[in-house]
């Protein structure tokens, strides 16, 4: 069964107690079908932007006006801080869909594409309509998601494509979407960065994120970029990179290092999928499956390879042990204790992932997690401050409880034929991607309540949880 | 946020450290541990971006009281360090280790592009990166790589989190609020047995052994600062704030001879937008009182001679005040420097030429790097081109 618990981890968020049962029913040629399937609807947009921050940024006035319009310093003032506000709700908001939807994939992918195109701003209007881009697009094709992001008002503004004008070029977004976004480093040199810079010249924003062209910035003169030369505007830039096959071999690597392997990515294997990828049309759930359908996929050396992130952690527990938090917003604490919040990448290049994610504190946190919800202790960590957002404002956050009643049904109807000296190894077989053969059965024997058959299920899955093994997938 | 463009990184947000390493980094991972050298670095980090004019003040200076009719602190007022320089007037114990010859003062300290994201320029400061790169590892970080194998305790930071700077390719500090409550998270029977059961790891290729060593590590290391701290305790009574605690605790185990090198602590919000005068004013004082009882207790336990403390902030602040009676975000800002050891005191380069701005900011005069080369070659005794990439001169006051 430890095939399936790979799939579930790398290609979602974990398997959930409850449906566990209608997963080992199918044979394993129907696991993938399944996975992809429940991602195949449209998914549900989220909106939390607040009324007046809307209006602010919608504005009220006729179209031409919006265009120009500037924000004084106290509705900026008034963004800023509203958007912090919602911002928060966007993350739980997300949190609770990768959580319950059976769209695993989809949101998986999306939290994929969430780091490929990490933007760090502020403005809750921007984020979440890049999100939506990312969630709609995540397993569709590839150049529609460049495209929708390229032309997010979140990229553009991060990226400082607004001063990007013909007099002075900037050439910070050209260079992140060939370097980060598409190409890699290595097969484009400095001048195509300066002349693909030229190309997007004019792309811009209004307030409300709405794209524009302003025609006035462009450079519409001739610019050579990657063997091509032609009056290039932005929209045939990103075409030229579409057409390079070096593109999807980069997505390709970056996706199995994701989803297959951190450390070893064999190159014939990228190739492979990348020229795949690339003669299909850039669709990201063929390549998906060239993955999912792949011996490989699940050799030895891939399994438990992964250090779990701290989102990928999180709701795995939330799936495995369902339950009704008491204060939604301590799962912001935790994000930033343990170094991964949503909407907040350390830079354009994303989190580093690996075992960037471990020290001595965020190790010990992460162990500790499954005890702190279980015996309702405090989450005595607040994180580091972050001034950008406070600006001076605030001092640490105040202290957290992790605190949720935990629905032990399905767990406790899981394991309830399994007699009492194998329910350890059981238990670990379902939460660990890992396999099980060197259990230190007598040390966890020893620390689990024996009081009951409930409590010593329960007992022994948050212990099973507390262990290196329960880190990775 | 500004961000430029960088060098070295090869791949995207999921490649390994190693894969995303700029090629110098690839030599600290030979092991090369030298003997613990018996002296202590502690980092005050300023958090939020301290108004280095109001710390130490031009006080003869016609443009810095013009740009700042309502900021400027008056001449009357400081705390004269020569004709021109004055302390800020919270810093009164400061101005006794001036008087002593324990402190020194660097101006304009800086870097080329500065970034005026917090985030983003304290995070240049951490991994001591070019301004257009992002590097994934802190220079302290890397000096425990180089340096320090096998100790895990040679670098602490006090907080529950622990920052870039401290993260090297192999080696990482250790974050704690303080010795106690670090022992006593880790003291579940279950965590010390479990982690047991596994016995020594040796090879830590595979993610689990990691997360095993890592785990092991953290549980002796806990034991030991445990132990240590109530070895030799301080008799010192020290400010019941944030600083004083930690400055405290780290007394207590430099008296017990620990084998840690480094000591990080942060004292902020320096953000000071809005009414900067009591803001920074208690902040100061917090450090006032603290670094005091520090040097005097260390002085008492003959142990001053053996530490170094040094001040820095992600940026200083403009020069012209702005309308909400604060400062906004500026460029290059003045380091302080503590301890009985040190080989130049005083001001150890001019004040910043506020005649000489860009756009209203300071340029910087120092790069930060060739202050991070100085302490790592003449106070730490390491190689400093190795842990920062490129061939920095160490200045001489160290």
């Amino acid at each position: 069964m430890n095939k399936l618990q790979h799939l579930l981890w790398r290609f979602g968020f974990g398997p959930r107690t409850k449906s566990w049962q209608n997963w080992t029913a199918l044979p394993p040629e129907s696991w993938w079908p399944k996975l992809r399937d429940e991602s195949l609807p449209a998914p549900q947009h989220f909106d939390v932007v607040d009324g007046a921050v809307k209006g602010l940024l919608m504005g009220a006035g006729e179209l031409g006006k919006m265009e120009r319009r500037e924000l004084d310093k106290e509705q900026k003032r008034q963004i800023r801080k509203q958007s912090r506000e919602d911002l928060q709700n966007l993350n739980l908001l997300w949190l609770e869909e990768m959580t319950h939807s059976k769209a695993q994939l989809r949101e998986k992918i999306a939290l994929f594409w969430h780091g490929h195109f990490a933007s760090r701003n502020i403005n809750i209007l921007y984020q979440q309509q890049l999100l939506t881009i990312v969630r709609e697009h995540a397993l569709g094709n590839f150049a529609d998601l460049l495209r929708g992001v390229s032309k997010s008002a979140a990229m553009i503004s991060f990226l400082n494509n607004q001063q990007n004008k013909k007099q002075h070029p900037n050439e910070n977004f050209a260079r992140e979407v060939m370097e980060l976004f598409t190409l890699g480093r290595g097969n484009y040199t400095e001048n195509d960065v300066k002349e693909a810079a030229r190309a997007f010249t004019g792309w811009s924003h209004r307030l409300d994120g709405e794209f524009v062209f302003r025609q006035r910035d462009h450079d519409t003169g001739s610019k050579t970029v990657l063997g091509k030369t032609g009056n290039f505007n932005g929209d045939e830039m990103l075409e030229i990179l579409l057409e390079k096959r070096e593109t999807a071999r980069f997505i390709a690597r970056k996706l199995y290092r994701f989803l297959v392997n951190e450390m070893n990515v064999p190159e014939d294997r990228i190739v492979w999928l990348g020229d795949r990828f690339f003669a299909s049309g850039y669709k990201i759930m063929r390549l998906l499956e060239d993955i999912a359908r792949s011996d490989w996929f699940y050799a030895p050396e891939n399994v438990g390879s992964k250090i779990k992130s701290p989102i990928e952690l999180w709701i795995g527990i939330r799936r495995s042990i369902p339950m009704e938090l008491a204060d939604p917003e301590s799962q912001l604490v935790l994000q930033k204790a343990l170094g991964q919040i949503l909407f907040y990448p350390p830079n354009v290049a994303g989190w580093p992932g690996g075992r960037n994610w471990i020290d001595s504190s965020s190790l010990m946190l992460r162990l500790r997690i499954p005890q702190l919800i279980y015996n309702n202790q405090a989450l005595d960590v607040s994180g580091k401050t972050d001034d950008d957002q406070q600006m001076g404002e605030a001092a640490k956050g105040q202290m957290r409880r992790l605190s949720a009643v935990i629905d032990w049904q399905p767990a406790l109807d899981l394991f309830a034929k399994i007699p009492d000296q194998e329910l350890i190894e059981k238990i670990a077989e379902f939460l660990w991607a890992v396999p099980t053969k060197n259990l230190s059965i007598a040390v966890l024997e020893k620390n689990t309540n024996r009081s009951s058959r409930s409590a010593h299920i329960q007992t022994t899955i948050v212990q099973l949880m507390a262990t290196p093994e329960y880190q990775v997938c | 946020m500004l961000i430029k463009r960088r060098d070295f990184l090869k791949t995207g947000s999921l490649a390994t450290a190693s894969l995303l390493l700029p090629k110098f980094l690839y030599s600290l991972q030979a092991p090369g541990t030298l003997p613990v050298n018996g002296r202590n670095l502690v980092i005050i980090q300023f958090s939020g971006g301290n108004d280095g004019l109001n710390t130490i003040i031009p006080m003869r200076n016609d443009v810095y009281y013009r740009e700042r009719p309502r900021l400027g602190i008056k001449r009357e007022t400081a705390l004269a360090l020569t004709d021109d320089a004055g302390l800020h007037p919270s810093l009164v114990g400061l101005k006794s280790l001036w008087d002593g010859g324990h402190m020194a003062v660097l101006h304009s300290v800086g870097y080329p592009n500065p970034d005026r994201s917090h985030f983003r320029s304290m995070d240049i400061w951490h991994s001591a990166s070019p301004a257009d790169e992002y590097w994934q590892t802190g220079w302290l970080g890397r000096y425990l790589d180089a340096q320090c194998a096998g100790r895990p305790t040679a670098g602490l930071e006090f907080d529950d989190t622990l920052s870039l700077v401290m993260k090297g390719v192999n080696a990482k500090g250790l974050a704690l609020q303080d010795a106690k409550r670090l022992y006593e998270s880790t003291r579940s029977p279950f965590f010390a047995e479990y982690s047991a059961a596994k016995g020594p790891v040796f090879n830590d290729d595979a993610p689990v052994d990691y997360l095993y060593k890592t785990m092991a590590e953290t549980l002796s290391s806990a034991n030991y600062l445990f132990e240590q701290s109530r070895q030799k305790p301080t008799a010192a009574i020290y400010p019941a704030t944030g600083l004083g605690k930690d400055l405290k605790t780290i007394a207590s185990l430099i008296l017990a001879d620990t084998d840690t090198s480094v000591y990080y602590v942060s004292l902020g919000s320096f953000d000071t937008h809005i009414n900067q005068e009591p803001q920074q004013k208690r902040l100061f004082q917090e450090l006032n009182d603290a670094l005091s009882v520090f040097a005097t207790d260390l002085k008492a336990n003959g142990k001053w001679n053996d530490v170094l403390v040094a001040t820095f902030s992600e940026f200083g602040r403009r020069v012209a005040q702005n309308a909400s009676g604060g400062t906004d975000h500026g460029t290059a800002n003045n380091m302080m420097f503590f301890g009985g050891s040190l080989q130049q005191k005083g001001l150890l380069n001019p004040l910043p030429d506020l005649m000489d701005l860009d756009q209203g900011d300071l340029k910087f005069q120092v790069d930060f790097r060739q202050v991070y080369a100085t302490l790592l070659e003449n106070w730490l005794g390491a190689a400093a081109e190795k842990v920062l990439g490129a061939n920095f001169k160490p200045m001489g006051f160290v």
